[in-house]
């Protein structure tokens, strides 16, 4: 599992302060999900807080994208409620889309709109979803491509870009939506080790401003830098939840434990 | 600066320096022997090659003109002996291998619909030129509309649209013009929308859809259909052609060009619908593809010609050239169906779950992210179908409807050019056309697919 190997010692990325409020971005209560026959979700439980950041990890196959991605209905959950941002998710489609509005996603495999410049990339959501002029939804995407210190690739497809330009590209798109909460599922586990450390940057650079956050990851630097709570799933359950400096030096339960052991060593 | 590589380490001390690359070997001796003789099979098939073009070009390019005839008057001019293509009857049968029997003084309307398509269709092809959006809308809507008038003579005499077919408005409205206009059509039509936009706008809405905006929508599609058949209706003066007397590469330009332009956004429909997560959407999509796959284009034409008639109310005699305009369109729009799903197929998941993480909806998703990809991906299966819809516009010859084709070999029946070379001359002149065509299809095709292959891969 060396893969899995933190490829940033905590040291190089700088500490996060913000504390979070106590308004609830997000509430999972009792989610059960099945694909077919197989029990993929089993009543996961979570409340996350405005402005907090939760990072998720366990081994591949427990869950985590599938809970994830429940938060902004890319699955659909069958038992339990989820209320994103005070509205429940239900078959409704306004509600979706409503949700989906505030809620910005970073893939694995960044999805980007390979027909489309980063620029278009990046400006399409504002100016469809968001009916914002074209002029404005420029400014905008080039503010954003600052922020992730890429203004000067605007005009290249994303096949002209690295993998790591390409995942900042991601996090600039969910950004121009001024999502109020974002999602990670694991952004940086296909790239290049010296690749990761940019993305992780820009991260911290969102933790930083705030941003609510639910992270799949197994970068255990940037999860003791930034994460307010860890949580570690198998199985489809949270097996243990606490925050980063009890969760890595005293966890509790013996899968957590035995994964810790594997993916740090 | 020797280095050695048989002890396991290596430092090195001295970086390699930049060369330039190799020259490319260039003149025509060494492009020849690369690409034609780097091998005994190659250079096989090369002399076959050569053998081959030797024993087809020169005695067609004897045949096609330097045996061939370029004057006369008729038959007596192309029956000596060794003639070749006899192109004085093309001469003489030209505007009718154009026009067909469409009357001589009104072949400029037919005419300016051909130069006014061609000049609204170039700017539409050159990708560099601008007012994309303007000159799709005049390409699209405006110039049918105008080729229906012009061709037709328009004024259609609009008397009934839906309701009136079940008598239900003249008895109460009577027979009123209004300045040429036929009051009990509009009160039909007028009728007919609000019925449409109820029963569109309740359905959607009974299936928890937006009714307000469908009934919306619908009002508009009615919108568009009554300015047009309002611009149909209207008398400019020019004289009625009935579509019996249109022929020749006319009606094959008219029946290609309204399937390319019907089948292309029917079929995308189609393979939408299913690949739809709605069962009732995807079963009939399933079924009305595999229908129109399943029975021959000729079928289709005979049902449409000779059949369909039987079944229509009475008093409803759709024009013989719309019934087979209509059967080649669904004919192709199914096929069109099917390469489009092979492109919709080949699109990532990951596509679809950017674009619904971003908030678009389902039609943006679709008209702007996963569409766009799909359709790039099978522009060869695409033009391939244009392709063979030109070559089987052909086939309404067998319900009398005159093509290029058709009359053709109408005008080998005349004895008047009856020589042993008509039916060769009139078929290399046939081939020649389509050949433009189809080649011309073929070619364009390969060069938007370069265009936008360098944009975006690389
Ligand atoms: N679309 C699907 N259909 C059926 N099973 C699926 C589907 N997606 C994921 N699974 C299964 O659900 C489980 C959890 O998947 P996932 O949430 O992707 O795990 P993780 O992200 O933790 O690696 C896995 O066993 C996977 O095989
Ligand atoms: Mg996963």
């Amino acid at each position: 599992m060396s893969e899995l190997h933190s490829t940033v010692s905590p040291d190089e990325l700088p500490a996060v302060h913000t504390r979070p409020g106590r308004e609830v971005a997000v509430d999972l209560v009792g989610v059960h999900k099945w694909y077919g026959e197989f029990h993929v979700l089993k009543d996961i439980n979570l409340r996350v807080h405005r402005g907090e950041r939760i990072v998720i990890c366990g081994p591949s196959g427990s869950g985590k994208s599938t809970m994830i991605r429940c938060i902004n209905r890319l699955e659909e959950h069958q038992q339990g409620s989820i209320i994103v941002d005070g509205i429940e998710l239900t078959n409704d489609l306004k509600r979706i889309d409503e949700i989906r509005r505030e809620v910005g996603m970073c893939f694995q495999h960044f999805n980007l709109f390979p027909h489309l410049t980063i620029l278009e990339n990046l400006t399409l959501a504002p100016i469809w979803v968001r009916k914002m002029p074209k002029k404005d939804a420029d400014e905008l995407a080039m503010h954003f491509l600052r922020k992730v210190k890429i203004p000067e690739q605007a005009n290249k497809y994303p096949g002209q870009l690295s993998g790591g330009q390409q995942q900042r590209v991601a996090i600039a798109r969910a950004l121009c939506m001024k999502p109020k909460i974002m999602l990670f599922d694991e952004p940086t586990s296909a790239l290049d080790p010296e690749m990761v450390k940019e993305v992780l940057e820009t991260m911290v650079s969102l933790a930083e401003e705030g941003m609510t956050m639910l992270c799949v990851t197994h970068e255990m630097g940037f999860a003791r830098q930034v994460a307010n709570r860890v949580i570690f799933m198998d199985a489809g359950q949270i097996i243990e939840m606490n925050e980063p400096e009890a969760f890595f030096s005293n966890p509790q339960h013996e899968r957590t434990k035995l994964f810790l052991s594997q993916i740090l060593h | 600066m020797s280095m050695t590589f048989d002890d396991g380490t290596f430092i090195r001390n001295e970086m390699a320096p930049v060369l330039p690359p190799p020259k490319l070997r260039i003149g025509p001796v060494a492009w020849m022997r690369e690409n034609l003789f780097s091998g005994i099979f190659n250079t096989l098939l090369t002399l076959l090659g050569i053998l081959l073009v030797i024993s087809v070009v020169p005695p067609f390019v004897r045949f096609m003109f330097i045996d061939a005839v370029w004057t006369g008057e008729n038959r007596e001019a192309c029956l000596g002996p060794d003639v070749g293509a006899c192109w004085p009857f093309i001469h003489a049968k030209f505007g009718q291998l154009i026009y067909g029997f469409y009357p001589i003084s009104e072949r400029w309307r037919v005419d300016i619909v051909f130069a006014l398509g061609a000049v609204l269709l170039v700017p539409l092809l050159v990708p560099s030129l601008p007012f994309k959006r303007t000159g799709s809308l005049l390409f699209f809507v405006v110039y049918p509309v105008v080729a229906f008038v012009l061709l037709t003579g328009g004024n259609i005499n609009a008397s009934a649209f839906l309701l009136e077919r079940f008598g239900l408005i003249r008895p109460f409205v009577g027979d009123a013009q209004l300045g040429g206009i036929n009051l009990a059509f509009w009160v039909d039509f007028g009728l007919t929308t609000l019925l449409f936009m109820a029963a569109i706008g309740g359905f959607i809405a009974l299936l928890g859809g937006n009714g307000r905006s469908a009934a919306r929508t619908t009002l508009f599609v009615f919108l568009a259909l009554g300015a047009v058949i309002f611009c149909w209706d209207a008398d400019v003066g020019l004289s009625y052609v009935e579509t019996r007397q249109w022929g020749g590469l006319l009606v094959t330009l008219v029946i290609a060009v309204t399937g390319i332009v019907a089948s292309l956004p029917l079929g995308i429909l189609l393979a939408l619908g299913r690949r739809s997560q709605m069962p009732v959407v995807r079963l009939l999509s399933v079924i009305f593809i595999e229908f129109w796959r399943g029975v021959p284009l000729i079928t289709v034409l005979f049902f449409a010609t000779y059949m369909l008639p039987l079944f229509l109310p009475q008093g409803t005699n759709p024009d013989a050239l719309l019934r087979a305009l209509v059967g080649v369109a669904l004919f192709s729009a199914a096929y069109m169906a099917e390469v489009v799903r092979g492109g919709l197929q080949a699109i990532p998941k990951g596509q679809y779950e950017g674009a619904m993480a971003v908030g678009l909806t389902w039609s943006q998703m679709m008209r702007l992210i996963v569409l766009p990809q799909a359709l790039t991906l099978v522009i060869p299966g695409i033009v391939n179908s244009f392709i063979s819809l030109f070559k089987d516009t052909t086939l309404v010859l067998i319900v009398s409807i005159f093509d290029f084709l058709g009359q053709l070999r109408a005008a080998f029946t005349d004895p008047n050019w009856a020589t042993p070379v008509t039916l060769y001359t009139g078929f290399a002149f046939a081939g020649v056309v389509y050949f433009f065509f189809c080649f011309g299809m073929s070619r364009y095709s390969l060069f938007v697919e370069r265009r936008l292959n360098t944009s975006h891969r690389h």
